[in-house]
């Protein structure tokens, strides 16, 4: 009796379980990963809205991603792809071409005011266009810190959805992106962008 | 840090749900498994970084078992009305041994669970319970002795 086994259980009863708990659950924050012709994403909502999208392959991962979330906003995460249908619907939408302006709400707690006044000018932007560095630094209420502007969008948390692929150097040079210059180049080929 | 409660759950999931199989046996399982996620995710933003994330939620999953006894005890009476909840297979033959296990003294049976089903050591035990160490593998070894007298076939 000194060995008194642990019952024997079935794996798929606990994962159901967990299942139930998860559709149940209020998290702080819901993520999944979402396919796109770009590679694969990961999306992250709050109550107040899309919170993140990140490549998955070129932010360390989704474990770095997640890990990141919960020391920025909270632990409070979890797996619960439902909530993210419309994030991955208007992406569908995007991508295959029917939509040009994104209406799923933006959580921006993440940045300073300086950082959301540029990201929000850069949400702005319309479909098809670009702008400049200089321009968003403008808009955001300093002209002369465009390149504090490019740090503000470098830290850009919803790439594709807060449009910083349309935002280029002013010699028309595409400088950097946070998901590789290809995806950059893929997305203003999308908006047939001439670059 | 914290690892994002979805970690959490997947590391957790099956040892909570084993855990609660054995205190309140497989068809009451999922609620009390439900109370002790809501609860841990209601309470883990608070949690301290080094916290013992495996005793700490195996400490949830007892006070939940403990409640769901303690409500089984005010509204155990009327037993016609039950309905016999439809049954496939045979319960596995550890299941009885672990009814058995409920049916000990309160402290015994805390102790005998969290350290053969929860798998926490008799020092976890002990901060579970709020009891010495000593006194957390003086009630496991007394219940396992007492299951021992129970079960013995001359018994």
């Amino acid at each position: 009796m000194t060995d008194l086994r642990a019952p024997q259980i079935d794996p798929a009863d606990a994962a159901a379980a967990a299942a139930r708990f998860v559709s149940r659950a209020e998290p702080d924050v819901a993520y999944a990963v979402v396919d796109s012709p770009i590679g694969a994403l990961v999306a992250a909502v709050t109550p107040q809205g899309l919170v993140r999208l990140a490549y998955e392959d070129f932010e360390g991962g989704l474990d770095e991603v997640l890990d990141s979330l919960a020391a920025k906003l909270s632990p409070r995460i979890l797996e619960a792809p439902a909530r993210l249908d419309p994030v991955r619907r208007e992406l569908d939408e995007y991508f295959t071409g029917r939509r040009e302006t994104f209406d799923v709400s933006i959580d921006w707690t993440l940045y300073s005011d300086f950082g959301r006044r540029v990201l929000q000018a850069t949400a702005a932007i319309p479909f098809g266009h670009t702008a400049t560095y200089g321009q968003m630094a403008a808009q955001a209420g300093n002209a002369k810190a465009s390149r504090a502007a490019g740090r503000a969008l470098g830290a850009n948390a919803i790439p594709i959805v807060v449009p910083c692929h349309r935002v280029i150097g002013t010699s028309g040079k595409l400088t950097g992106y946070t998901g590789g210059m290809y995806r950059k180049e893929a997305l203003l080929r999308l908006e047939g962008i001439a670059f | 840090m914290i690892p994002p409660f979805q970690r959490f759950l997947d590391d957790q999931r099956e040892p909570v749900w084993r855990f609660l199989v054995a205190s309140v046996g497989r068809a009451e399982a999922d609620d009390c498994f439900q109370e002790t996620f809501l609860a841990a995710m209601s309470a883990y933003p608070r949690l301290r970084a080094e916290s013992n994330l495996h005793a700490w939620v195996m400490t949830i999953a007892h006070r939940k078992a403990l409640d769901h006894h303690r409500g089984r005890a005010r509204r155990a009476i009327p037993v016609e009305a039950v309905p016999e909840v439809a049954v496939h297979d045979p319960p596995p033959r550890d299941d009885e041994t672990w009814e058995r296990v409920r049916d000990l003294p309160p402290k015994q049976r805390a102790a005998v669970l969290l350290r053969y089903a929860g798998d926490l050591s008799h020092a976890e035990v002990a901060v579970a319970l709020d009891c010495s160490e000593e006194a957390a593998r003086r009630s496991a070894h007394e219940g396992l002795k007492k299951l021992r007298l129970e079960m013995s076939p001359t018994a």
